[in-house]
Formats: structure tokens, sequence, C-alpha cells
């Protein structure tokens, strides 16, 4: 008898159990199947000179992070400043104007500060598809093999900075 | 001879139009079924920028983008399980709308199974017992009053 009782208990702690879990992920994080594959490759024209070009396979024996930002993202320019402060640190940042105009993309790097090593355009968003962008700003950390090993989705916040993205860049350097 | 050779030429002319049209009508033809099987497709694969909607939905600017990827890989000749793996490579299971039977999916699909066969156990134990209380001696008061 007692254990008729204690069924739905059990029942009850186990759908808890579940919505607790719930509260604290987020559906709009969508895990990345690349995180641990190669990156795709890409050449993009750099903003400041289209003439040149800026290709993945050129970082090949580097750490690096690739920011996919745009001047018309709002969350992309929260992020700047830390990017800015980034920068400042010596973390090595290259930049992607995702469907962007270069006049734009320039105007914000020239007002807000340019926190980037090269920033190169992906105008027509392809680039973006290939990298499974969904909502800019997305930031990818890559490895001296050319193995995506991180993926930021949104804006890189002080706590994910600290203590993921610096402590990952250190191992990766090593 | 002129004559001849003008209706020759207009002959040839004629063979030349209905040619072309045709070819243009081939390819009209292909781009209406490439339509038909993006429409099809778009419908089983979410957005993933507003993702209670389907791909074929949604106004988003990506899943604009990524029906016209679609449309060109279908110029292309991929299949439609080609166009599936494609997107899945990029984006995970989550674009796919029908999520595949794996390890990790595993609850999603025989979980509600798993809930039925306990239902139904339940159910035939419950009547069981109340059955064979029904049919052994009257229930006295003290027997069902201990019961709750």
């Amino acid at each position: 008898m007692k254990l008729k009782l204690v069924i739905p208990l059990i029942l009850f702690f186990v759908v808890v159990g579940f919505l607790f879990k719930g509260l604290y992920l987020d559906p709009h994080e969508v895990p990345s199947p690349l995180v641990g594959k190669p990156a795709p490759a890409f050449t993009a024209p750099l903003l400041n000179d289209a003439s040149k070009s800026f290709s993945a396979a050129d970082m090949k024996g580097k750490v690096w992070m690739l920011n996919m930002w745009a001047s018309w993202c709002a969350a992309c320019k929260d992020e700047h400043p830390l990017l800015v402060e980034m920068k400042q640190h010596g973390v090595p940042l290259y930049g992607l104007a995702y469907k962007d105009t270069d006049a734009d993309a320039q105007d914000v790097l020239k007002q807000m500060g340019d926190p980037y090593l090269i920033t190169a355009t992906d105008t027509s968003g392809k680039i973006g598809i290939d990298y499974g962008v969904y909502g800019v700003p997305e930031t990818y950390i890559i490895d001296k093999a050319g193995v995506i090993r991180y993926k930021q989705i949104g804006p890189i916040t002080p706590t994910a900075l600290r203590d993921k993205i610096l402590p990952l860049l250190k191992e990766l350097e090593k | 001879m002129m004559r001849i050779f003008k209706s020759w030429l207009i002959l040839l002319a004629l063979i030349a139009c209905s040619v072309a049209n045709i070819h243009a009508a081939d390819s009209a033809d292909a781009d209406a079924q490439i339509e038909v099987r993006l429409k099809a497709l778009s419908t089983e694969l979410r957005c993933l920028v507003c993702q209670n909607t389907t791909l074929a939905d949604s106004s988003a600017p990506l899943a604009e983008d990524l029906r016209k990827e679609i449309r060109v890989l279908m110029h292309e000749g991929k299949t439609d399980e080609e166009v599936k793996a494609y997107l899945v490579e990029r984006y995970g299971d989550f674009v796919l709308y029908r999520p595949p039977m794996q390890a990790n999916t595993a609850l999603l699909w025989i979980g509600p199974f798993i809930m039925l066969l306990i239902g139904a156990i339940t159910l035939i134990v419950v009547l069981k017992k109340r059955s064979s209380i029904e049919s052994s001696a009257e229930p006295s008061e003290l027997e069902s009053g201990e019961d709750k």
C-alpha cells in the first residue's frame, strides 16, 4: 500500500526534474554540428580593400577567432566594446561583415573602434550559410589545424569570455 | 530562284523558333518542378530564426537565403535527401521537423510507447485487483477503507 503512494511522488519529481532542467535551456541556442569539424573554406574580399581577399586557409597553423557581425545588428553593437577590449588583450579576432554594405560596416568600425586584425565581407551571406549562422553575432574559435573548437551564439558575454573563451585560447596556443 | 530561297529561309526561321520555344518550355517546366519540390521540402524544414515556422512560411531574410540556396542546389541536380544533408551539416538535426531515429532521439521516439505500456500495465493490474475484490467475499466497509 505504501508503494502506491510513492509512485505518483516519484513521477512528480521526474516531471519536476525535466522542467527544472528546461528552465536553464535556451531553445535559441542550437548546438552547432560544426564544432569539432574543419572550418569551411572561404575566400572573401577585405572590407577596406575589395581588391585583396582573406581566406580561411591563410590561417592554417594559427589559433584565431572569427566573429560574424553586421552594422544592422543591435546585439553586435552590445558586444562591440567587449571585442575592442579583447583586442587590447591580444585576442586574435577576425571579422566577417555578414550581409552588410561596406560603407555601413566601415562606419561602425570608425565610430566604435576596430577590434579586428582583418575584416572581410560576406555580402551575399553565403559564407554565413556554410558556417551555419542563423543570427549574428556568432563567433568561432578555430585551432591550428583549422578545426572549429567552439561556437558562441549571440554576443560574447564577460562570463563566457572568462570561463570558456580565454582558457580555450590559452590551451590551444600550447 | 530567289522565291524558293526566301521560302526556305522562312521555313528555317520557323523551325528555329519552334525549337527555341520547346527549349524555353522545357526549362520553364524544370523550374516549375523545382518550385514544387522546394515547396514540399521546405515545409519539412525549420526556419532557425523564428523556430516554430517552417522554411516555407518564414519571411526571415535567412529563410529567403536558404530557399535561394536550395533552389541552386536543386538546379545542380541534388536530390531532396542531399539538400537535407547539406542543411543538417550546417545547422544540425534541429532543421528537420522529423527528427531522425538515433541514440539521442531514442527517448523522443520510444518514450510515448513506454508511457503507453506503463499505462496499459497499470490499467490491467488495477482492473484485475478490482475484479478479484468483487468476486471474493462481499467487501466490508473496513476493507475499502483500508484500500484508501
